[in-house]
């Protein structure tokens, strides 16, 4: 890990969105009691526009909304579990709803995706965050797998009137994004590690490892050692380009997706699923994330990967499998 | 208005009429539209025509969202039929929709919606209005506007949590833009309020989060047009809430005091009766 590009996500909003506030006066940056040590400039010089409404997600979601609805492009922030679930029918009714009518710019920032809180037991885990809000109409979701797609995204947040949900990590990360300049948020997904041309090098499954999220990160390493393992990651889970992106997918034998959230019920794998059944495809597909528990098991990060699979390691044994199966 | 006697007394007739064109036209609408709630909808009947024929709320029929009108964010969105009318009347929308509530292809249905225009939100769910109207309230005054912000919301809606934190943020940051109406008909769905969770005195509770609190005969028209009218050009530092005792499906004898007049619907016959009945 790289110290000079490894940063936390939350930073990298709070500094860029510092800046657009000196420029772009509608900007407002709303927080349920939630810091980072970025915040702490941001609150000073536009205190103004920087309003704590204390612990209180639900009302953080509506004085938004009240505020967006008066032409303010509003940034919502808190941590994830907390404000998706305990302000969901706030987002449902004001954001998802009402905006088919009457747009409006809230950008939700949940901080600490998956298990980032790892050792804060299941309250602060967000397992359910991504299929929560992918099935609200109008909502755009946004999970970026490192920091540099952050910071590209908050112009597109800017620009676009529509109720986005950012799905941010809660630890510092290397950047993996190299050439950031070609990405397309309408598309969704980026194909980071090609497949191979001309058919599988050792003869077996062509394989593809399908992640968004931090398992993005675990999923580039795992490809660099086994050779002819494509990587691509979705960053936008709502809405994306779904004819394109199986164009990018019936390139292969096999889809492992991964995921920071419970699989089977509605997360990427359920995406990618679907997809493949709309397409009629007979490409087959793993889904590697957390199954239907909650984890009060205590561990690091790597240690809650590895007892479910979404380690490094883990992900290598059951790619070197599927080859030879 | 207020030159003479004379045309005072003259201008609380004109909304007491309007009053009870607004209470017949509800009931011809409940005629259409039976999932309608006629009695949530009768006891704020006073509030709508004091606030829209009076002259207290700035609007806009023709632009619906012009930057100089007050907001009007109606958190009991069920009650609000007896807005419909009103609307039409106003050429907010034509009157024959008026004919069409909640049949296919109308824009007007048993619970109103911010398609409507006229309304702001959707509030079918009951305890988020008071946020949305706080933020609001919040984003006219950094942008020193001088429009008003007006919520009109039912007591038995004070059981949202969510309103609790809306009170006591916009008494924090002072937002006395901000007047909050309470439709107080006493009544949720399945009985009276005070036996389910009794929030009386409720000025105290409102004082207490540093609103300034008053409470009146929602049912006298001109009592509601002059607390308005004063509390809209209070000066103070604070949000106003103006308590409104009313009574639930005010005019109808099949529906007042009637502790599940909530969902009752009437029969065509009934509706017929009770438009001979009102005065």
């Amino acid at each position: 890990m790289n110290p000079e590009t490894t940063k936390t996500m939350r930073d990298v909003l709070i500094e860029d969105i510092y800046k657009k506030m000196s420029g772009n006066e509608r900007i407002f940056f709303l927080s349920a009691d939630f810091g980072a040590p970025a915040l702490d400039n941001l609150r000073r010089d536009f205190s103004d526009r920087f309003i704590n409404v204390g612990i209180a997600e639900q009302n953080l979601v509506n004085i938004s909304v009240g505020l967006a609805l008066e032409n303010y492009i509003v940034y919502a922030y808190a941590i994830a579990p907390f404000l998706t679930m305990r302000a969901y029918e706030q987002i449902r009714l004001n954001l998802s709803i009402a905006t088919q009518i009457r747009p409006v710019n809230v950008n939700l920032v949940g901080v600490g995706a998956g298990v980032s809180y790892d050792v804060a037991g299941p309250t602060h885990h967000s397992l359910e965050d991504i299929s929560l809000m992918r099935i609200l109409p109008n909502m755009t979701v946004f999970s970026p797998s490192d920091w540099k797609l952050v910071e590209k995204f908050i112009d597109y947040s800017i620009d676009k009137k529509t109720p986005k949900y950012f799905r941010l990590d809660g630890k510092p990360l290397p950047s993996i994004y190299e050439n950031i300049n070609d990405l397309d948020f309408e598309k969704g997904f980026y194909e980071l590690v090609n497949p191979p041309t001309g058919g599988p090098p050792t003869g077996g499954q062509k394989i593809c490892l399908v992640s968004t999220g931090y398992p993005t990160q675990s999923a580039l390493k795992a490809a660099k050692e086994i050779n002819g393992v494509g990587v691509i990651d979705v960053f936008i889970l709502k809405p994306l380009n779904e004819k394109l992106l199986f164009e990018a997918l019936k390139k292969y034998d096999w889809i492992i997706t991964l995921e920071e959230g419970f699989i089977n019920n509605g997360g990427l794998d359920s995406l990618i699923s679907k997809i493949l059944y709309d397409n009629q495809s007979n490409i087959k597909l793993k889904r590697l994330g957390f199954t239907d528990k909650h984890i009060f098991d205590l561990g690091d990060r790597n240690y809650l990967h590895k007892l479910n699979d979404l380690d490094e390691e883990s992900i290598i044994n059951i790619i070197q499998n599927l080859k030879t199966a | 208005m207020e030159n003479s006697n004379q045309e005072k007394s003259d201008f609380i007739s004109f909304l007491k009429e309007k009053a009870l064109w607004v209470r017949k036209e509800t009931l011809n609408i409940h005629g259409i539209a039976p999932g309608t709630r006629l009695a949530s909808s009768l006891s704020d009947v006073e509030i709508f025509v004091a606030l829209y024929y009076g002259g207290i709320l700035r609007f806009n029929p023709k632009d619906v969202y012009a930057e100089d009108r007050d907001r009007f964010i109606i958190s009991k969105g069920h009650g609000a039929i007896s807005l419909y009318p009103i609307l039409a009347d106003l050429d907010f929308f034509d009157k024959n929709e008026l004919l069409k509530v909640s049949q296919p292809g109308s824009f007007l249905s048993d619970i109103p919606d911010n398609r409507i225009p006229g309304f702001e939100t959707i509030n079918g769910a009951l305890g988020h209005g008071l946020g949305v109207a706080s933020g609001i309230a919040l984003g006219l005054k950094r942008k020193d506007s001088n429009a008003k912000v007006f919520v009109l919301m039912g007591d038995g809606e004070l059981c949202e949590g969510a309103v609790w934190e809306a009170l006591m943020f916009s008494g924090q940051h002072k937002l006395n833009n901000l007047i909050l109406i309470i439709d107080n008909n006493k009544i949720s769905m399945l009985d009276c309020c005070k036996n389910i969770i009794d929030l009386e005195p409720l000025e105290e509770k409102f004082s207490v989060f540093k609103w300034k609190a008053e409470r009146i005969d929602g049912h006298d028209v001109g009592m509601v047009y002059q607390s308005l009218k004063n509390l809209k050009s209070d000066k103070g530092e604070y949000p106003k809430v103006l308590i409104a005792d009313t009574i639930k499906g005010k005019g109808v004898q099949q529906l007042e005091n009637n502790t599940l007049c909530h969902i009752k619907v009437l029969k065509k016959e009934e509706i017929i009766e009770a438009i001979k009945k009102l005065q």
